[in-house]
């Protein structure tokens, strides 16, 4: 499929390391890159015309809880003119709080990404490095900690209101 | 000045003042003015306030009358919907996605369905009836939700009539679905492998007696507002937003249509049964002014509403003629027992009402609850695009802009 042209391609421009797995049994092909060349590769396949991803349907994080160690950026393209999807995986070490692990913003390529980053690190506490205006966009300002993370522990008082949740199992 | 009158009135002494003073003074005047200071203002919008939609707050930065910047503030309607999922099964989980785009449930329910059933490797079997009606009542939640972004519309910009008449063509809806579903507006209706129940007894003519009801009362709405001068004016190159900025914003369903793009995921995607269907894309045309204003975005979501109701119809007649109800008809027969999709990842996407609303899987294929489970509300990224439109104009133009691109913030902070 597509993604083999993709590959070959990534692999001749930036080296046979760039891309350190590849999926294309599932139901949208997906790679996982380094995470290091995110900008550099998503400024590729976003202008070259033999791929042309040029929309950002979202951004995810991923966390694979304290045993594995290890988070995961996705992010979901899709090209308008090719109409193809493609899905494009970093994963990231999960050093321990208040240690963030970084990776480079991609608001430079698609716009999208400004507000799905700031979304990104709001829940997993990921690092967007030269993002235009890095802050937390759904929670409050002051909030502490990351909620999506496996291990998040509610807090008991926020501004001196007690939060009356009951953990389950 | 040859007879002065009778009756002095106040100020009228004026003329005694000799004409040299009043030159200075008018000088003094004129020198102040040019040193006066303008100065730039935050003004809040928001989160109490009709014009925004919901609980949405803008900082906007103003220079007099005109925008200089736009800060949007989001998050007073976060409700974790991702963290819930993740201590829920499937089924459960379709409630909550009613939550998320409140005005369109269906169309959130059906998007949310797709992903689940791709993966279970059920799709296929559905059986065709179930189909349309999913598609019948989708089409019946778009027009719904179209008439409260068009009613909400006129409101915003100072024109209460159409707001009064969209609410009330949407109330025979509202009774529909809640005949089918149960709920007026939340209704949790389309399952996995199926449906809630089937449709009530006449439910088909009755939707046919609504196409016909509802036609005319399009051509009225159109007469009162879309081709109103007035409104034209309001509307007509305010809040332009190109083509380009459109995809690389990521904004989707009306917004970046009525920039001019033939992208609906109803053809492209070709889910349910929607390629059996026969309908178009309408696009925005700048026929009143540029490409890509608010007038533009909409008028697609007018033309969009009559491309609803060809799809109804179409789908009442094949549900009465081709796959009518019988006895022993049951929508639930393929709903499994336990949900549990093998381990992989999908991401499920439909053309919502507001654009493209997705949920992303990812499974691990031992327990009932989704390992991660992302939802892309569509409203999101189409509102990230407006500090983009709207810096430079009028502050009454803003309130215009953030009508047009229709937000739900249940699905912006989800």
């Amino acid at each position: 499929m597509y993604i083999k042209d993709l590959v070959v391609d990534l692999r001749k421009q930036f080296g046979d390391d760039c891309i350190l797995a590849e999926e294309d049994s599932g139901f949208t092909p997906s790679v996982t890159i380094n995470p290091n060349l995110i900008l550099q590769i998503s400024a590729y396949i976003s202008g070259n015309p033999n791929f042309y991803y040029d929309f950002l349907n979202f951004i995810s994080g991923v966390d694979y809880g304290i045993g594995e160690n290890k988070l995961m950026v996705v992010y979901h393209l899709t090209s308008l003119y090719y109409q193809r999807q493609l899905s494009i995986k970093c994963v990231l070490p999960r050093p321990d709080l208040p240690e963030l692990p970084e990776i480079d913003s991609v608001a430079a390529v698609w716009r999208a990404a400004d507000w799905l980053e700031r979304e990104v690190y709001d829940m997993y506490g990921i690092r967007f490095k030269n993002h235009p205006d890095f802050r937390r966009i759904l929670l409050p300002e002051d909030w502490e900690g990351y909620p999506l993370r496996k291990d998040y522990k509610t807090a008991e008082f926020y501004h001196g209101i007690k939060i009356d949740y009951e953990e389950k199992s | 000045m040859s007879e002065k009158p009778e009756i002095m009135l106040p100020g009228a002494e004026i003329n005694e003042i000799p004409i040299e003073s009043l030159i200075e003074r008018a000088e003094n005047a004129r020198k102040r003015l040019s040193d006066l200071k303008t100065k730039e203002m935050v003004l809040n919008i928001g989160p109490q306030h009709p014009s925004t939609h919901g609980v949405l707050r803008l900082e906007v930065i103003t220079d007099g009358e005109v925008v200089l910047e736009v800060i949007p503030h989001l998050g007073y309607l976060h409700r974790c919907f991702e963290k819930h999922t993740e201590a829920l099964p499937y089924p459960q989980i379709i409630p909550y996605t009613d939550r998320m785009d409140y005005l369109a449930s269906m169309n959130n329910n059906l998007a949310f369905v797709m992903g689940i059933e791709k993966m279970m490797g059920i799709e296929e079997k559905i059986p065709k009836r179930v189909h349309y009606i999913r598609v019948l009542v989708s089409e019946l939640n778009r027009i719904a939700s179209h008439m409260i972004a068009l009613g909400t519309y006129g409101l915003d910009i100072g024109a209460v009539t159409p707001f009064l008449w969209c609410f009330r063509d949407r109330e025979h809806i509202m009774t529909m679905l809640e005949w089918v579903s149960g709920s007026r507006m939340l209704y949790n209706y389309i399952w996995v492998g199926g449906l809630f129940f089937d449709l009530p007894v006449g439910f088909e003519e009755k939707a046919k007696e609504f196409i016909d009801y509802f036609r005319p009362k399009m051509i009225e709405l159109n007469r009162l507002i879309t081709d109103n001068i007035i409104f034209v004016k309001r509307t007509a190159n305010v809040g332009v937003l190109p083509l380009h900025v459109a995809v690389n914003y990521g904004c989707s369903g009306p917004v970046l249509r009525g920039s001019g793009l033939k992208w609906d995921l109803r053809k492209v995607d070709g889910y349910a049964v929607y390629p059996e269907l026969d309908f178009d894309i309408p696009v925005g045309k700048g026929e009143m002014g540029t490409k890509g204003d608010c007038w533009d975005r909409f008028k697609v979501r007018v033309e969009e509403v009559e491309e609803s109701l060809k799809i109804m119809e179409q789908c009442v007649e094949v549900l009465l003629k081709k796959y009518p109800r019988t006895p022993d008809f049951d929508p639930r027969a393929l709903c499994p027992a336990k949900v549990r999709p093998p381990k992989g990842e999908i991401y499920s996407r439909a053309e919502n009402p507001r654009g493209e609303t997705g949920f992303y899987f990812i499974t691990d294929g031992k327990t009932d609850i989704p390992f991660r489970c992302k939802a892309r509300g569509a409203s999101f990224s189409n509102l990230s695009v407006l500090p983009e439109i709207s810096r430079g104009v009028l502050i009454a133009d803003l309130i215009a802009i953030i009508g047009s691109i229709d937000i739900v913030l249940g699905e912006v902070d989800r």
